[in-house]
């Protein structure tokens, strides 16, 4: 279960939160009071696991995904990774927004886009070129790379944004509802991907969603939580058989079972 | 054209080719450090409105007073009335930039300085280039008005001095050469235009055929 596990760090959780309070609003004369985001989330993330976020929309998720990121600091409490507190954002963190046409750089091609990373990190131009040939085919898009990403589908661009963030192989990947922007056929096809390349690149994933049937089919385990306070409801581990698959995963039995449990979470609150 | 007018053409092109390229440069590397700096944003913005606000050729008779009547005194005139379409489209643009694309630079490593250089300048390049767009035209008016007074030369001098000598076929030619260089000053921009940001247009023709 933890393919891309290393040596010394397999014990140390490769996210946690302890705590984790995130009030907006808190000091400025604006109107309205400050705004509770998050109200108190605790949780660790282990090397390997797939964990998904599920809540209502409101609940804070991106905010979530943020601070464990390293893009927001917590009001309260503590987010650390790989046992590190999170000033700024990791170099072996990859993120995946929602908006791949927002997150893309328009003026870059698909190829230039994915090599960024890289180029930062000063790679050498050979290492550069293979990398990026490799981690586009990992997502199918293995003649894409010399076209810009406006020219390409929804679901095309989505997968140039996760190549891009598989590139410099991170530790995590955190994904930001990814797929809700693109059609159902479209999204069950990523889903299917993000499980094999996860697989291939050993990372550990961290997925917001506010879709419980995504949430259940991808995860190990799932963070339900609630809308204001933003509180952890309840933790639930998946323990589906894998590989997993979209028609026969589906009609498992405990698949439906999970599925109503959390709708019950997250609605009846 | 005469040989004589040739050469005060040369002298205006000089002057319109120092000052606009001066312009641009301060103008973008202005409204960059203003863009980045809040403070001394807040500080300037009033004087930064009035400079702009302020009808460029009036300040003729001061330049001349500062810098005489030479070289300097028109490539400084040219590149300060140039220089604010740019600077304002430049802060403009680059405070327009995504926030999603400044955090995705910094998800991905990118240093501060290069965010600049890699992010935020190619962002807001479509609106730097229409504030360059708008420098120029400023520019090529100010590159004859600064002939036009206690000049010696430049296509401005002959242009006035050829209708105070009752020589119309100069005054007209004059006229003519100066819609020949600013439609071809135009044609070169375009041509630029189009080759920095063909991204946009790619992008934004997409973007309409699926609306």
């Amino acid at each position: 279960m933890t393919p891309g596990a290393s040596e010394s760090t397999t014990a140390t959780p490769v996210i946690s939160l302890r705590g984790v309070r995130k009030v907006y609003g808190g000091t400025g004369s604006g109107t309205g009071g400050p705004k509770v985001a998050l109200q108190d989330i605790t949780f660790d993330v282990a090397r390997g696991e797939f964990a998904c976020v599920v809540g209502p929309s409101g609940a804070g998720k991106t905010t979530l995904l943020r601070t464990m990121a390293g893009l927001a600091q917590p009001t309260s409490g503590e987010a650390l990774f790989e046992g590190t507190p999170l000033r700024s954002v990791p170099p072996a963190i990859g993120v995946v927004f929602q908006d791949y046409g927002r997150s893309l750089y328009p003026w870059l091609t698909v190829a230039r886009n994915v090599e960024l990373p890289l180029k930062v990190r000063g790679a050498p131009r050979a290492e550069r070129a293979q990398r990026v040939a490799e981690v586009l085919a990992s997502v199918g898009l293995a003649d894409a790379g010399r076209g810009y990403p406006w020219q390409l589908s929804g679901g095309m661009q989505q997968r140039v944004a996760i190549a891009r963030s598989l590139a410099y192989r991170p530790d995590l990947l955190l994904m930001d509802e990814p797929f809700a922007s693109v059609d159902a056929q479209t999204r069950f096809e990523l889903e299917d991907l993000i499980l094999r390349v996860r697989q291939e690149f050993g990372v550990t994933v961290v997925f917001v969603t506010h879709d419980i049937d995504e949430a259940v089919y991808l995860a190990d385990r799932v963070v339900a939580i609630s809308k204001s306070p933003g509180v952890v409801t309840e933790i639930v581990d998946i323990t589906l058989p894998r590989p997993r698959d979209q028609i026969t995963t589906k009609a498992d039995p405990a698949f439906a079972r999970y599925r109503e449990h959390l709708l019950g979470l997250v609605m009846h609150r | 054209m005469t040989g004589p007018a040739r050469a005060e053409l040369g002298s205006s092109l000089e002057h319109l080719v120092v000052g606009y390229v001066i312009a641009g440069l301060v103008g973008i590397g202005l409204g960059a450090l203003l863009w980045s700096w809040r403070y001394l944003r807040d500080g300037t913005s009033p004087y930064i409105y009035f400079l702009y606000v302020l009808p460029a050729p009036v300040l003729v008779p001061a330049a001349m007073t500062l810098f005489g009547i030479g070289f300097t005194m028109k490539v400084v005139l040219i590149a300060f009335a140039a220089l604010w379409p740019t600077l304002l489209n430049t802060l403009d643009g680059m405070r327009g930039v995504d926030q999603v694309k400044l955090d995705t630079s910094r998800v991905l490593g990118v240093s501060p300085l290069g965010r600049v250089f890699r992010v935020v300048l190619p962002a807001a390049a479509p609106q730097i280039v229409a504030g360059l767009r708008n420098s120029l035209q400023v520019a090529i008016i100010l590159m004859v008005v600064s002939e036009w007074e206690a000049s010696t030369d430049g296509i401005g001098y002959y242009l006035v001095n050829a209708q105070q000598s009752f020589d119309y076929v100069g005054m007209w030619s004059g006229i003519i050469v100066l819609a020949i260089i600013g439609t071809l000053a135009n044609v070169l921009f375009v041509a630029v235009e189009n080759r920095v940001l063909h991204w946009h247009y790619g992008a934004r023709a997409v973007e309409g055929r699926n609306r």
